[in-house]
């Protein structure tokens, strides 16, 4: 198939951007980044810049890929990372607009490769459980219910990839906070810490300039894991009630 | 020749871990705080030890070239991680996971290392459960387990199919603790690029700023790596595209000894190849072997038909069908281990049964597992005389829950419905059990520098056992080095902080400059890219699933042609003090065509079969591997140079398992 790629170059955050297009010809069982690995053959061969996309594990994973494919994080498949993306999903003649993640907590480093630190920082102020190493007791002393589990595993596949962000008109981090915040706290062990928990990663995500949540739903058709808006909701009730508690405690 | 000291402590197998920790030299907590520790890479291996050492006091710098430790390869394991825990009382214990590791190994790892983490095993669930991974439970609110390949007990604990993010998740918390206490420093976006040596012992690392491509010095008391495995010398493997060697092959460089490089690990269970576009290869985790039935037709023309597209699986009937694992080896049937396996589905392959277009790929066929499910689904509910419909929606949904993501990832990427169809598979590289040489204490050849994880070669001998890697790297992160380092820096109480400014410092990030400049300067007409394809080819060609002497000695020709082709033609884009990730791949794939040499020269060396390394010189008259015990009992060291790497032996001891013929039968 014959394709045309509208793809934004930058140079760096400090640089302005535009759209550069390319023609390329691809087979309907390449992956998208297969593509643009081809794409970038061509270039280097050229000896032009190829285009700088982030990846790693290329099996939806990692959360390191990130492209807005035609407005969409990680393009038209639902429940679908873009290195899973693949190019059966478009048609012979396609105009295809490709962007990066576009926050102001997440400033772009060069083209569509974008500085995702501030999710880090989100976990180093709560996101674990206070438990040194040889401290713990036997795994199984701690039962825990069939479903309590899953749902805890359902919040804690969130892979920290930011398209919730990129989704959001607010570039809200709501959703990948809360995930964590959800995951924890459903465990018996997550539970001891939980309002510190949700209090200091609220503060620290407000910190980085994440924009407020207007209850849109775009983070949660996004989400490349389906984590679900529930999370939030969740984590409102919990922030409610630990700033409530912490006042209560003056 | 370097003597190779596995400084093995005293006594019983059984005793050795626990009196050795109890007698071991300790540091004090108010010189913990005085001394500093690089650890390099923040996967498994690395966040883990990060973490514990950070959690025991001592100053800890930490480095990864991914924009966070969270993202390290690791993340991708699937499958599951083994323990001793005997939860489902089926006969499990420390030493049958010792002796199944061992065995499975194909008696070419250390008795003692193997023993300690049979017995370190068990904490590591009880660390990972009491960080909040969720772990899979049953109805009862305790942990389930699963079987892997090569053993007889179900000791393997999972998270779906998503068991190394939930372990890498829980290390990466604990690191992201240590990191908002101060008591580790991070660095993302940082490339170890060489290793810095002072009066002979490690002291600190040359690092890329991968973002400005600025060279930075990183002085300490002590240097541990945990950089992963070098599967991507292959090119085309199962591992993120950012694995590479280059971390211990930079401490190769100074010193360091490479271990059995050429015992590489070939994964069954993976999607074929279907174009040459391909750059990276998806794994079909080894749990589904469970369930899935792996076949090829019987008859040639069939799996002719199959793949013109004249014929589909579905129109083979049971009778003209060859469940080869099931046949050849009965007592372990779909689940035998991972060399016995890729090796079995080569020889369908080689006999023209192939099942794909290229003629490399065999079914993975889930229908029965459907149908019993289906079937004990319906009796569960009450179901009498349930239809076919009825029993294959139930046992639809049971597969679903068990590997409902895995299924997901097949038909993203083949297009194809794996509860319709049969999965196609065929192997690929996964793992390398080679890797930097090291004592019991997990300390190189070079004082003061470690390895952990799956860049130190101890512990799975020419063979891995499935789920056995996330045990190893955490096992060394979490409860061996934190103890084991004490051994060398309990004599290091009295160094005085490092300082990087040392001329030692100064020489060794010239020579990384000079590297750096050297590929830039080149400005040829190849990307290193094509020259990772080419070199890939090569290896998988002649150092792949089966190797032959002339195969290998022409391969390591290759090589070193296509070596000296990469010195004068290389083309990188760009410049050097930028972001630029083909500047990156240029210096990894430099370090590759060293290494993909050294795994020739290994395997030439070991003439023998054994686990992963297929000589087919050496093969008994049924096809499976024959080992030599009485010449090639030991562990190749290599020591690094251009024009012929030269050999260092440790000698393996058994005393507590008899070497036997590894039988599956
Ligand atoms: C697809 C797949 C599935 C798997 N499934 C399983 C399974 O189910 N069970 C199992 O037990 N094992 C499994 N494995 C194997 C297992 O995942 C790995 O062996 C293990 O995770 C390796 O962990 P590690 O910490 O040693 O290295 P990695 O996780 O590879 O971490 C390496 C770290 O080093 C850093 N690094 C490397 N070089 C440098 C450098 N020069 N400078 C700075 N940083 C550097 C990286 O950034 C990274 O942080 C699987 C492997 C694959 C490929
Ligand atoms: S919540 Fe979903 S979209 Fe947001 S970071 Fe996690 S996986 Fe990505
Ligand atoms: S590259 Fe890892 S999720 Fe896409």
């Amino acid at each position: 198939m014959k394709l045309t790629l509208k793809v934004w170059r930058q140079k760096s955050k400090d640089h302005k951007g535009n759209f550069e297009n390319h023609q390329i010809e691809a087979s309907e069982h390449m992956s998208f980044l297969e593509m643009m690995d081809v794409l970038n053959e061509r270039l280097i061969e050229k000896k032009a810049d190829p285009i700088a996309f982030a990846h790693d594990c290329r099996e939806g994973i990692c959360g390191t890929c990130n492209m807005v494919i035609n407005g969409k994080p990680h393009g038209p498949m639902k429940g679908t990372t873009v290195c899973q993306l693949h190019m059966r999903e478009f048609n012979d003649g396609d105009v295809i607009v490709i962007e990066p993640w576009r926050a102001a907590a997440f400033p772009i480093i060069k083209d569509l490769v974008v500085d995702r630190s501030s999710f880090d920082r989100i976990i180093q102020a709560g996101g674990y459980i206070s438990v040194n190493t040889g401290q713990a007791q036997d795994a199984n002393s701690i039962p825990i219910e069939k479903d309590v589990a899953a749902q805890a595993m359902d919040a804690a596949t969130c892979i920290g990839c930011g398209a919730c962000v990129a989704a959001c008109p607010n570039a809200s981090a709501m959703l990948f906070t809360s995930a964590k915040v959800n995951h924890l706290a459903l465990l018996p062990q997550g539970q001891v810490e939980s309002s510190k928990r949700v209090r200091s990663m609220v503060k620290q995500m407000d910190e980085e300039g994440f924009g407020a949540c207007s209850n849109t739903g775009a983070c949660e058709v996004e989400c490349p894991k389906e984590i679900s808006i529930e999370n939030i909701a969740a984590m409102n009730r919990m922030y409610i009630a630990a700033v409530v508690g912490q006042q209560d405690q003056v | 020749m370097i003597n190779l000291d596995p400084k093995i402590p005293k006594g019983e197998l059984g005793e050795k871990w626990t009196q050795y920790r109890g007698t071991m030299n300790l540091v004090a907590p108010n010189n913990k705080r005085r001394i500093d520790i690089i650890v390099v890479g923040t996967g498994l291996a690395g966040a883990s030890a990060a973490a514990t050492l950070g959690e025991l006091g001592y100053n800890v710098k930490a480095f990864t070239f991914h924009d966070s430790p969270r993202r390290a390869h690791s993340i991708a394991a699937q499958g599951g991680i083994n323990a001793a825990k005997n939860y489902q009382n089926d006969g499990d214990s420390v030493y049958r996971l010792f002796y199944d590791t061992i065995k499975g190994g194909d008696y070419r790892s250390r008795e003692a290392n193997v023993h300690r983490l049979a017995e370190v095993s068990v904490n590591i669930i009880d660390q990972a459960v009491a960080q909040g991974v969720p772990l899979a439970r049953e109805y009862g609110g305790l942990l389930a387990n699963r079987s892997f390949g090569g053993v007889q007990v179900s000791r393997t604990f999972y998270a779906k199919g998503q068991t190394g993010q939930q372990l890498l998740l829980g290390a990466y918390s604990a690191l992201s603790r240590q990191i908002s206490l101060g008591n580790v420093r991070m660095y993302n976006r940082h490339e170890m690029v060489d290793l810095v040596k002072v009066d002979g012992k490690a002291r600190g690392i040359i690092t890329r700023n991968l973002l400005t491509g600025k060279l930075d010095r990183h002085a300490a008391h002590c240097v541990v790596l945990a950089t992963g495995g070098y599967g991507n010398v292959f090119y085309l493997s199962t591992n993120a595209m950012g694995c590479n060697v280059t971390a211990a092959w930079r401490a190769v460089h100074r010193g360091a000894l490479m271990a059995n490089p050429c015992y590489t690990q070939i994964h069954p269970t993976c999607i074929p190849q279907s174009g040459s576009y391909q750059s990276k290869l998806t794994l079909m985790s080894e749990s589904l072997r469970n369930d899935g039935r792996v076949w090829v037709p019987n008859k040639v023309e069939d799996a002719e038909a199959i793949r013109k597209g004249q014929k589909t699986a579905l129109d083979i009937p049971e009778e003209d069908r060859d469940y080869y694992l099931e046949r050849r080896y009965p007592a372990f049937g779909n689940l035998v281990p991972r060399d016995v396996a890729s090796r079995a589905a080569k020889v369908a392959c080689d006999e023209g049964k192939g099942v794909v277009a290229t003629g490399l790929g065999v079914y993975l066929d889930f229908a029965s597992a459907i149908e019993r499910y289906g079937k004990g689904e319906a009796h569960s509910k009450g179901i009498h005389n349930p239809g076919k419909d009825v029993i294959t929606k139930l046992g639809e949904e049971v597969v679903a829950a068990k590997y409902g993501n895995l299924f997901d990832m097949y038909f993203k990427i083949t297009g194809e419905n794996p509860y319709k169809m049969p999965m196609k598979i065929y192997p690929a590289v996964h793992y390398t059990m080679g890797g930097l040489w090291v004592d019991y204490n997990l300390e190189t050849n070079v004082p003061g520098l470690f390895a952990l994880g799956e860049c130190n070669f101890s512990d799975h001998g020419a063979n891995r056992l499935g789920a056995s890697a996330l045990m190893q790297g955490l096992a060394d992160g979490y409860f061996v080095i934190p103890y084991t380092i004490g051994q060398f820096l309990s004599n290091e109480i009295r160094t005085p902080k490092i300082s990087d400014q040392l001329p030692e410092f100064e020489q060794i990030e010239k020579e990384a400059q000079a590297r750096i400049d050297r590929l830039m300067n080149i400005n040829g007409n190849q990307s290193a890219e094509s020259f990772h394809r080419r070199l890939g080819a090569i290896v998988w060609e002649y150092c792949g699933m089966s190797r032959s002497e002339a195969g290998l000695k022409k391969g390591r020709q290759l090589i070193r042609d296509l070596r000296s082709e990469f010195y004068k033609d290389l083309f990188i884009p760009g410049t050097k003090d930028e972001f630029n990730p083909e500047l990156e791949k240029a210096l990894r794939v430099a370090d590759f065509l060293e290494l993909g040499e050294t795994m020739m020269v290994d395997a030439l060396d070991r003439n023998e079969s054994c686990g992963g390394h297929f000589r087919e010189e050496y093969a008994s008259s049924e096809g499976e591997a024959a080992r030599n015990d009485a010449d090639y009992t030991y562990a190749a060291a290599w020591e690094w140079n251009e024009t012929e790497p030269v050999l260092h032996k440790e000698k393996l001891e058994f005393e507590n398992v008899e070497l036997k013929t590894r039988s599956y039968k």
